[in-house]
């Protein structure tokens, strides 16, 4: 298999602070792979950075094969990555279909009109937010406000999925629901890189996962052997000797 | 095109042949009202067309106005007429463009008082260029057209600005400004191309100003920067956008009529309290309709509806 997505020597500063220092990992076609570490560890940092809403201070970012790094998030958006963000972002003016017709309307391979309105609603469908279509997104909860995140994100006809804390505060039928949904898209081809803090949703979901710690890459592996490892035990709960 | 939309337009164009008809009838005094509105229905329609979705106030409006104004100042006596309103068009173009690629990236306040100061700036340019280069501060627009040929064409110009505005709205161009004014990184991460979309819109609506003011000023006869380039010109606009709700069609248009009589009243009543109750009347909009009374009837009608049907 083929690497997807290839970062190589990764670095962010802000002013003194280095949130992501020399990170290096690849992600194979298909994969879902998990983006694990203490708050503060430079996990969302990186997902900006290869969104394209961050700049790289160094490094390079290939999505296959072609240099994405340092482009701006429309370009990088064109050539497949899409997105849901940690703090959901909702365009509150906009109907529920219309935030997902924003995505397909200016994608690499643009959809509009009746066109875009039907493949707003089976996208909307599938997160599960059928018959929602003409409701403002004003009024939806933050848990529908997550699903129609993720649809707008599928909009974009992604081969990369950033998903930053998608899970997060969802009940435990909602977490069940979430996870056979991530899941699905794998059949449907899309590599995934999540961030996320629900153990259960990452041992039901990643083949493999990343773990940071200051900025610094300190385990990568098999989600099982990753968790187990004792510089990733340490990282999260402190040193015995501390 | 739905059956509703078709009826609109059916009674858009029976609305303006009306209109049309109207210096056949009304006197030298209702004609000069008539027009004043046009104008302004004009300004406030354009300044919503960008300031509306993005949010974006822009106190640059009589800068373009302006603009118009003195291009046909400048060029009337030397080109016909139909090629001075495309000069001014394209002044208000490649000024649009420039200041647009400068400034658009400011947000906020910032972007308010940009604009107010570029108003400023391009009418000290004016002035400067006139005293130092020409030596004539003021100049005499001779054109020979009637009221009745303004008015006309101010019309015809507003019906295209609703139209523009109709168009954009219901085209992607106009999807993106919205999505930009409700989330710029949700905008960028969509693929849309932020500032060619806000560019082109800014350009768009800065033309159709421009033309108002090149339109507008054989009615003076006489012309000089600190009629042309008037703030209260600028404020006026956004108050009627504002007044109507800059996100209905339609708002601008009706922010402008009451207002533009009422501006008219007091400035023939009481010239010295003038800018005062223009300012109260500012606050007192911004206060009780902050998206314009077009949105509130609406909100009323809901909730009458709502209480009509338990």
């Amino acid at each position: 298999m083929s690497a997807l997505l290839s970062i190589t020597g990764l670095h962010k500063r802000f002013g003194g602070l280095v949130a992501v220092n020399d990170l290096s990992f690849a992600l194979a076609e298909g994969e879902i792979v998990g983006l694990l570490g203490p708050n503060g560890s430079g996990k969302t940092t990186a997902l900006n950075m290869i969104s394209g809403f961050l700049r790289p201070n160094a490094g390079s970012i290939l999505l296959d094969g072609e240099a994405i790094g340092g482009l701006p998030p429309a370009r990088i958006s064109h050539k497949g990555v899409a997105r849901t963000f940690q703090l959901v972002r909702a365009l509150p003016s906009l109907s529920v279909a219309e935030n997902v017709v924003a995505a397909l309307a200016f994608r690499r391979e643009p959809l509009w009109g009746a066109t875009a309105t039907t493949e707003a609603a089976r996208l909307l469908s599938r997160v599960g937010l059928a018959g929602r279509e003409n409701q403002s997104a004003a009024s939806l909860t933050y848990i529908d406000l997550k699903r129609m995140e993720l649809a707008r994100a599928l909009a974009a006809d992604p081969k990369l999925l950033l998903l930053d804390e998608w899970l997060a505060g969802l009940n435990p039928t909602e977490l069940r629901q979430g996870i056979d949904l991530i899941a699905s898209l794998r059949t449907g081809g899309i590599t995934i890189l999540l961030v996320e803090h629900v153990m259960d949703a990452v041992r039901a979901l990643c083949d493999r996962c990343i773990v940071m710690n200051a900025g610094v890459k300190i385990a990568d592996g098999h989600t099982q052997d990753v968790l187990q490892a004792p510089e990733v035990v340490r990282a999260y709960l402190g040193d015995a000797d501390a | 095109m739905s059956g509703r939309t078709m009826l609109g337009f059916i009674a858009a164009l029976a609305a303006f042949a009306l209109l049309a008809a109207a210096p056949f009838f009304a006197g030298p005094y209702p004609l000069g009202l008539l027009i004043g509105i046009s104008g302004y229905a004009v300004l406030a329609t354009a300044w919503s067309m960008f300031s509306g979705p993005t949010r974006y106030v822009s106190l640059a409006t009589v800068a373009f106005f302006g603009l118009g104004a003195y291009t046909v100042g400048v060029l009337s006596d030397t080109l016909p007429y139909p090629l001075v309103l495309l000069a001014a068009a394209g002044v208000g173009l490649l000024v649009a463009v420039v200041v647009g690629l400068a400034t658009l990236r400011l947000a906020g306040v910032y972007f308010v008082v940009f604009t107010f100061g570029l108003t400023e700036l391009i009418r000290q340019l004016v002035t400067w260029y006139e005293v130092n280069v020409t030596r004539t501060l003021g100049r005499y627009v001779f054109l020979p057209l009637g009221p009745e040929h303004i008015y006309w064409q101010l019309l015809a110009l507003l019906a295209f600005t609703l139209l523009a505005w109709w168009w954009v709205r219901r085209s992607r161009i106009g999807l993106a400004l919205r999505v930009i004014g409700d989330d710029e990184v949700v905008a960028a991460h969509s693929g849309i191309n932020i500032t060619a979309t806000k560019v082109v819109l800014f350009a768009l609506s800065a033309v159709i100003m421009t033309l108002a003011g090149a339109i507008q000023a054989p009615r003076w006869t006489y012309i000089e920067p600190s009629i042309v380039f008037n703030p209260t010109i600028s404020f006026l606009t956004v108050i009627m956008a504002l007044l109507g709700g800059p996100n209905r069609l339609f708002g601008p248009l009706l922010g402008a009529i009451p207002l533009f009589l009422l501006f008219e009243w007091l400035s023939a009543n009481y010239p010295n309290h003038y800018s005062i109750i223009l300012g109260v009347l500012f606050i007192g909009i911004v206060f009780l309709f902050p998206q314009g009374v077009l949105a509130m009837i609406e909100r009323v009608a809901t909730l009458g509806r709502r209480e009509a049907t338990p």
